[in-house]
């Protein structure tokens, strides 16, 4: 009872809880960090150094005036924030925060699950994403809207694959579609496959980039062209739902590419006895010490480089990314089957 | 008894958002309730055990093909006038007769179905593989090879055809 219900409850809580609050204070990190990046203080007013900004904006954005257009698909419209929200969380189930450990006596794993299809599962889970852009946009019945989910979509449907094609070959370096043995994997290999499989890595952050809408791939939201992007006809807390699914999405980027390519939660080279004095930080830490580089240089990213036309986009990624992470598929099967 | 329940349920949604699909007059609502009924099938495969096939089933039709779908709807103006509904083409009877047929077959496979004794499940070929996603992929390269190729070669064709179709003067 308490193994099979109290326990996966709880985790379920507290790493929906934590998202939550992560994605909030990305945020506020985000914000900091551009106003560095370009010489500024950034939010100062709230709480020391303006750390109680993300409380002052969600209630803000709770108690803003929620308006529906009179032209507009009510049910889409509803609908479509909640279809963007709700994969960007879900996705959490199967990602590893650490291995087995002792609590209370109890051994808890540091994952709420471990499906033999995870990999597979979060990639179909964010196809499923698609839908938000593509709803809010149709559903607002105005042209801009429109135009940026008609953006989106194609964006997102054509980095997908050069996404899915670098996942298939870290696939066959671990030999298994469960993030907790492509860790393990890893772990016995003695290599971390962001060293095994560069080029896969290298794809992989920039369709991340791409797949999630953050610069210098945001053409959804290209201000100068579109106004807003397909949530310009949202306001309250439905557009806030955007703002979370978006940033909960660069999280789940994090995540996975931490685990696939930085080895998870393994502490720097694992198999060096000489570094074992590290074993006394606990596993989870480095997978959030890990996940935040990754979700730091997003932002470092979208502070640095301008923003990509819609074709040189397009080009990039069916011309460069998907050929080079087909050949480095083939290439990885090559010496795969030379090496066995 | 909890599985029968499940199964009963999600059979039930499947079967009401199929009609849903056909019934609905707006064309992108019907193809959101094409996704969900695909998501119910889904989830049919993972109460059968098969949580590859479910997977595959969301990544590939829920997510991927429909998304097609739903371009070609919102791109083409499908709001036809009210007299389009007294289209002069349209085969009624010969619809109706293919319903007709359909039930008939579904009928007689259900009474055959409950005549016959019971079937024992016919264990499948060993595997020197064990989990869901090695077996499927052992069985795709062993005893379904050539299937699973000439399915390949017709995406291949299709595929050529599109892009001939596209550029004309290549």
């Amino acid at each position: 009872m308490i193994d099979t219900l109290v326990i996966p409850l709880l985790k379920i809580v507290i790493v929906l809880n934590a998202t939550l609050v992560s994605v909030t204070y990305m945020v506020l990190l985000e914000r900091k960090v551009i106003a560095w990046a370009q010489s500024r203080l950034g939010p100062m007013r709230v709480g020391p150094y303006g750390i109680l900004q993300p409380v002052a904006d969600a209630v803000k954005l709770m108690i803003k005036e929620d308006i529906t257009p009179v032209r507009a698909d009510k049910w889409v419209f509803t609908a479509a924030p909640i279809i963007s929200m709700v994969p960007a969380l879900i996705v959490y189930a199967v990602i590893p925060f650490g291995p087995e450990v002792r609590l209370f006596g109890r051994q808890v794993t540091l994952y709420i699950t471990d499906i033999n299809v995870g990999l597979l599962y979060i990639v179909s889970v964010a196809s499923v994403g698609v839908y938000g852009i593509i709803l809010a946009g149709y559903a607002s019945n105005s042209k801009y809207p429109l135009l940026a989910s008609l953006r989106a979509s194609a964006q997102l449907i054509s980095y997908e694959v050069a996404v899915t094609l670098t996942l298939v070959s870290v696939i066959m370096m671990a030999g298994s579609l469960s993030m907790v043995s492509i860790v393990r994997a890893q772990e016995s290999s003695h290599m971390w496959y962001a060293f095994a499989q560069p080029l896969a890595f290298v794809i992989f952050f920039i369709g991340g980039l791409a797949e999630t809408n953050r610069a210098p791939f945001d053409m959804p939201e290209a201000e100068q062209e579109l106004t807003g992007g397909f949530h310009t006809e949202y306001s309250g807390m439905r557009f806030a739902l955007f703002f979370l699914a978006e940033y909960a999405n660069m999280i789940v980027v994090s995540s996975v590419a931490t685990t696939l390519f930085l080895g998870g939660w393994l502490r720097p080279f694992p198999n060096v006895a000489f570094l074992s004095f590290l074993d006394f930080v606990p596993s989870w830490t480095w997978f959030l010490a890990k996940s935040f580089v990754f979700l730091y240089i997003f932002i470092w990213v979208r502070a640095t480089l301008p923003r990509y036309r819609y074709d040189q986009l397009m080009r990039l990624g069916w011309k460069v990314l998907i050929p080079l992470a087909i050949a480095n598929l083939v290439v990885t099967g090559i010496i795969k089957v030379i090496l066995l | 008894m909890a599985q029968a329940i499940a199964f009963y349920f999600i059979a039930a949604c499947i079967l009401g958002f199929a009609v849903l699909v056909v019934s609905t007059k707006d064309t992108v609502h019907s193809v959101l309730f094409l996704v969900l009924d695909f998501l119910f099938v889904a989830a049919l495969y993972v109460l059968l055990g098969a949580e590859f096939l479910a997977a595959i089933q969301v990544l590939v039709y829920a997510g991927g093909i429909v998304v097609l779908y739903l371009f070609v709807v919102m791109l083409v103006n499908l709001k036809r006038p009210p007299e389009a509904h007294s289209d002069p083409h349209r085969r009624t009877m010969l619809g109706f007769l293919l319903a007709a047929a359909v039930m008939v077959e579904v009928g007689a496979i259900a009474v055959y179905g409950f005549s016959q004794p019971a079937m024992v499940a016919v264990p499948g070929a060993a595997t020197p593989v064990t989990g869901n996603t090695a077996q499927i992929g052992w069985l795709l390269y062993t005893s379904y090879l050539i299937p699973f190729e000439i399915a390949s070669m017709l995406l291949l064709v299709a595929m050529i055809g599109a892009i001939v179709l596209a550029k004309r003067e290549l």
